[in-house]
């Protein structure tokens, strides 16, 4: 007998007690059920909810190793020194060295993440007796990728407990939460652990034990920098190939616009979100612009360094690449109509690029603006219907007159 | 309760448990909201309300007949504004840093729904001992939320309570801070306040669903 049938035994003893959901979680997470539906009429579909989280979480997965490898290379840069000009596919970045280094801090922010959430959602499917959602798959991978590598794991844990309690479950669960989860649990450790979360000494493994001491590493990043009007010390390859300093999995934009073909590709994420909110970013970036060639902002103001920055180069730096493409298209915050998808993407391009010019405290806009808009959406999709259901009534009018 | 009779009794309990000015009819939840970062202004700001909303509401009760209905609101403004000025300047010639923290809340106590709803509600149509009863009563049922509100808040925000260093120093890292605990700073803002108020609803109607609406 193999696991399947296991399963499927246990499955079988515990139907109808509270234990079921938990089994039947793992069993129709690991294969197919033993019973298939019978008579009436099917529509036959593969997309299920897990394919689809699967598939995110495909296409995440190039992030997470870069992650890793990034999370070495900057670990010994900072130690060894930076090699000028790399190209993507450099020995000194992709080696074990640097692998090891972001393997063993980063796997276990993955692994503590998965745990407690899944613990949490197991928990919450058996006090109320429906079947385990499959929501946290996703979220799970995201959370460690948005985070800083060095970041206290009881630090994670308490976050990821928060985010899926409050964020999620009050509100029912999978597919009924107002807020994205991933970006909840940010934002909770943002504003719980300021100083684990931002800051010139969080991004780059090892730089909060070496502070102070003759081997300090300065770890900020492009947009701490920019907010506090220095130059950029990195070249536009590094920033699009993603060898900067940042959250694990947010630096390179070239692997997530790769990320994102494929998530358009399976028609898993909305195109119209992911332009639209570049969009916007570009719109808003360019009016800064604009500002500055006036000359109404001056190079004393402290809104220079990052209102100056070519509007364009706003895509490559913090974690606004990310966001836009892996947490404003998530289906279940976003707006749901297409008109809607365009206005909440602009908005969160938009509102993004604003916060961070204008607080510098708050150095990341993105995730603000998101969970800004997460709000908005259904607002936003009421008066899309609105406008229809008026438009319509018109047409209906004119056509009977 | 030898003291008092059954009904009089269940003016004092009710409002602790299953009728609370903050959990159930959702009323004051504004200075819950800005005060309860440290435990020791909920006290005091609970021993406040305690003190206008008891005296506030035996003296609604005593006027209730002479008042015209029409100037009621305005009669019972008058009244609770005069409690809150001795309440205010009390505070502010005997313990002048507290009455620094709660800064404007104190004032504010005289928009406080429970107050001017208990006048309303309850001490225009009891006697006074009764009117009494009912403004401890609720009174105590704010501060029972306020004090564990403050509790956690402070707790978990500050690592002290009332003051006093409970989990360790953060700066010399002893106790729980040389395990590498840190304070949470999203305890001291007001947001997390309204979560917290939330988790204490969501346990209450969880043990007993006859709160639970709709």
């Amino acid at each position: 007998m193999g696991l399947k049938q296991n399963l499927h035994n246990l499955k079988e003893k515990y139907k109808g007690t509270k234990m079921a959901p938990a089994f039947n979680a793992i069993h129709t997470f690991l294969y197919l059920p033993n019973e298939t539906t019978h008579g009436g009429t099917h529509i036959k579909a593969a997309d299920d909810l897990k394919r689809t989280m699967n598939t995110v979480i495909m296409a995440l997965v190039p992030c997470l190793l870069f992650g890793m490898f990034n999370a070495g290379y900057q670990h010994n840069a900072a130690i060894n020194g930076f090699t000028e000009g790399m190209s993507f596919f450099s020995g000194d970045f992709w080696n074990m060295d640097n692998f090891l280094v972001g393997l063993t801090k980063i796997l276990p922010l993955v692994i503590v993440s998965y745990l407690v959430g899944l613990v949490i959602e197991f928990i919450f499917a058996v006090i109320k007796g429906h079947e385990v959602e499959e929501g946290y798959l996703v979220t799970g991978m995201l959370v460690p990728l948005i985070v800083p590598v060095d970041l206290p794991l009881w630090m994670l844990a308490v976050a990821v407990a928060f985010g899926v309690v409050i964020g999620k479950e009050v509100f029912g669960g999978t597919g009924m939460n107002i807020l994205n989860p991933a970006l909840t649990i940010r934002a909770f450790l943002f504003f719980a652990y300021p100083t684990w979360m931002s800051g010139d000494k969080v991004w780059v493994h090892g730089a909060v034990e070496a502070a102070g001491t003759a081997d300090a590493i300065s770890g900020e990043t492009v947009l701490g920098s920019l907010a506090q009007s220095q130059p950029i010390s990195y070249s536009v390859s590094d920033m699009f190939f993603g060898f900067i300093p940042g959250s694990v999995g947010e630096t390179s934009t070239l692997l997530i616009l790769l990320g994102a073909l494929f998530l358009i590709f399976t028609k898993i994420g909305s195109w119209r979100i992911m332009l639209s909110s570049v969009i916007g970013a570009l719109v808003m970036g360019f009016i800064f612009n604009q500002v500055v060639d006036m000359g109404w902002v001056g190079e004393t103001s402290k809104f220079y360094g990052l209102m100056s920055l070519d509007f364009w180069k706003h895509l490559l730096i913090g974690g606004f690449a990310f966001g836009a493409v892996y947490m404003a298209t998530d289906p279940v915050t976003a707006a749901q109509t297409n008109k809607g998808k365009w206005i909440y993407g602009f908005l969160i391009g938009f509102i993004s690029i604003m916060i961070r010019v204008f607080n510098p405290a708050y150095p990341e806009g993105v995730m603000l603006a998101i969970l800004l808009m997460n709000v908005f959406a259904p607002t936003i999709d009421h008066y899309v219907v609105q406008g229809n259901v008026k438009r319509r009534l018109k047409r209906l009018k004119a056509k009977t007159a | 309760m030898g003291l008092l009779s059954k009904k009089d009794a269940a003016l004092i309990t009710d409002p602790l448990a299953d009728n609370n000015p903050i959990t159930i009819q959702v009323l004051g939840i504004c200075s819950a909201l800005a005060i309860t970062a440290e435990l020791k202004a909920s006290i005091v700001m609970s021993l406040s309300v305690l003190f206008v909303l008891g005296v506030g509401n035996v003296v609604i009760s005593l006027m209730r007949n002479i008042i015209p209905s029409k100037i009621r609101i305005i009669v019972q403004l008058i009244v609770v504004a005069t409690l809150v000025i001795i309440v205010d300047q009390v505070l502010k010639a005997f313990a002048y840093d507290l009455s620094k923290t709660l800064s404007v809340f104190i004032g504010l106590i005289i928009t406080n729904c429970i107050i001017m709803g208990r006048f309303e509600a309850f001490a225009l149509g009891n006697g006074p001992w009764r009117s009494f009863l009912d403004g401890i009563g609720n009174a105590l049922g704010y501060a029972v939320i306020l004090i564990i509100v403050g509790f956690f808040r402070e707790l978990l925000g500050s690592g002290t309570l009332l003051g006093f260093k409970v989990l360790g120093d953060p700066i010399e890292k002893t106790g729980l801070y040389a395990l590498g605990y840190e304070n949470n700073g999203f305890m001291l803002l007001s947001p997390m306040a309204l979560i917290v108020v939330g988790i204490i609803i969501w346990v209450q109607r969880t043990r007993n669903k006859a709160l639970v609406e709709d």
